[in-house]
């Protein structure tokens, strides 16, 4: 076998090898000291979800929906985390849900360590009103009534005697929801929600259901997208420059490293097999 | 009468949900709510089926020891045990009520925390791993259509990191690809479901479609 063969022919596990040293690499470049920080360029869908929650006032409710499992903790957890840091530090209340059957004590770890950050109290500041199954009736169910399917939040406090929930009957109440999703629960939001109630909606999804939803955001049922961990990093770096954030606070623009590296691997492998491929096929003819 | 009842109840509440969706009203919102409620206890009653199925597929194997009975047994162990340490520290449906499963700390969130976590991360983390490696075997641009296909899929991929002075340029070409040939794509594939929908589901509500009735 010639050598422009085997570029075609390589060992899956140098590949492996590759993306492993790929992964670990912006690792240990922290530990000693040389952090990798390249501001990401703002894309108008990540801007416009930022806009919207800064456009909001005091006292003013805002819907955060955290529908995901652990598995996209690493891409997703970054944009919850800002969101609700940007409204407790604005004083803008949240009503959140967790419709992803795996989600809900990792949403509520969320929620009490950043509730706690900013001195915000459960039933007065936010309100967190946990799982339901069936996400489609759920929704139509919360955008008539919270109390159809939540007569109680997630500590198992009547909603009645949450001092929050008393100007509040349904998500059309709030100024609009931003639903952070990895799955089909992204589409009810659009279907049954705010498709079928009229209510301002933004997704936060992860970086390969993005290119599913450019349509919604063309067509104008969402005000804005925020895509994986760059639209994370994203929105990081403007909170950075409102002044919510510190660099030292950031999640997903430290991982942003590791995905940059990571896909250049993948795209060099990509190249090294088709230069091996036009070489071996001009060598052959 | 055993086919004919089913297929009048379909039928009526078919055509009535179909009207009510386009009718906002209070009367419509609380059939709908009521509606919503049987759809719950019937999903709760599919719990239980689903519960049922799956301790008795793993149980079988367990019993006549095929291979890999081990994995099966360990179903069962983790969803008995996931269940009775939920229950037992459940504030509704616990022994102990006032105690909070759900909350961290707890037994049931430390086995979540670390034990499923970690598990549903890795698992998700090998997947970089299998697309370099497919990415790397299956990128050959061998003919023109897999030649646009490699340079897209390149593009796309470089628009989810960030490339300093570069990323402008590199942002509004993946725009473009996204928000006009993709766009066109997803939108002529999502009319195409979107009209089979609504057909399969006119040949429900009218009783041309039966299967869901089981064998006749």
């Amino acid at each position: 076998m010639g050598f422009y063969e085997k570029l075609m022919s390589l060992d899956r596990r140098w590949v492996y090898l590759c993306v492993a040293i790929a992964v670990v690499l912006p690792f240990l470049l922290e530990e000693f000291g040389v952090p990798i920080f390249i501001p990401p360029y703002i894309t108008p869908e990540v801007k416009s979800v930022y806009n919207f929650v800064e456009k909001l006032r005091e006292d003013d409710v805002l819907f955060l929906a955290i529908d995901y499992d652990p598995m996209a903790k690493a891409e997703l957890h970054p944009v919850a985390r800002a969101v609700l840091k940007q409204c407790f530090k604005k004083n803008v209340k949240v009503i959140i849900s967790a419709l992803s059957q795996n989600g809900p004590g990792m949403a509520e770890q969320l929620i009490s360590q950043t509730a706690k950050e900013y001195n915000k109290v459960d039933g007065v500041d936010y309100v967190y009103l946990g799982y339901k199954p069936f996400p489609a009736l759920v929704i139509m169910g919360m955008s008539q009534n919270f109390k159809l399917f939540f007569p109680k939040d997630y500590y198992g406090t009547p909603l009645d005697s949450l001092p929050m929930m008393a100007k509040v009957r349904n998500i059309k109440d709030t100024k609009g929801v931003i639903d952070v999703a990895a799955g089909s629960v992204a589409d009810m939001w659009i279907n049954e929600g705010a498709g079928r109630y009229n209510y301002p909606l933004a997704l936060a999804v992860t970086g390969v259901m993005a290119a599913d939803y450019y349509p919604f955001l063309n067509s104008g049922q969402l005000f804005g997208l925020v895509s994986g961990m760059k639209g994370a990093a994203e929105y990081e770096y403007l909170m950075e420059k409102g002044g919510y954030m510190k660099k030292e606070e950031f999640d997903a623009s430290r991982g942003m490293p590791i995905q940059m590296f990571a896909h250049i691997v993948v795209i060099l492998f990509i190249i090294i097999g088709n230069v091996g491929y036009f070489m071996s096929r001009r060598k052959k003819s | 009468m055993r086919r004919q009842l089913p297929i009048l109840v379909v039928f009526i509440s078919g055509i009535f949900m179909a009207i009510q969706y386009f009718v906002p009203s209070e009367p419509a919102e609380f059939v709908q709510e009521y509606a919503m409620d049987w759809v719950i206890v019937i999903g709760v009653f599919a719990m239980g089926l689903g519960l049922w199925s799956l301790t008795k597929v793993n149980w079988i194997k367990v019993q006549r020891q095929t291979p890999g009975w081990g994995y099966n047994l360990v179903t069962i162990l983790g969803m008995v045990f996931m269940l009775v340490v939920g229950l037992i520290w459940d504030p509704g449906l616990g022994f102990f009520p006032g105690e909070k499963s759900q909350v961290s700390g707890t037994w049931f969130m430390n086995f979540f925390w670390y034990i499923y976590l970690p598990i549903q991360t890795v698992m998700f983390s090998l997947l970089a791993f299998y697309i370099a490696s497919a990415a790397y075997r299956a990128f050959r641009a061998r003919t023109i259509l897999a030649s646009i296909l490699l340079v897209t899929a390149i593009v796309i991929m470089l628009r989810l990191i960030p490339l300093g002075a570069v990323s402008g340029i590199n942002q509004w070409l993946a725009n473009w690809i996204l928000i006009v040939p993709n766009m066109a794509a997803k939108r002529a594939i999502w009319m195409g479901v979107g009209l089979g929908m609504v057909a399969m589901a006119l040949k429900i509500v009218l009783g041309i479609e039966r299967s869901y009735m089981g064998r006749d």
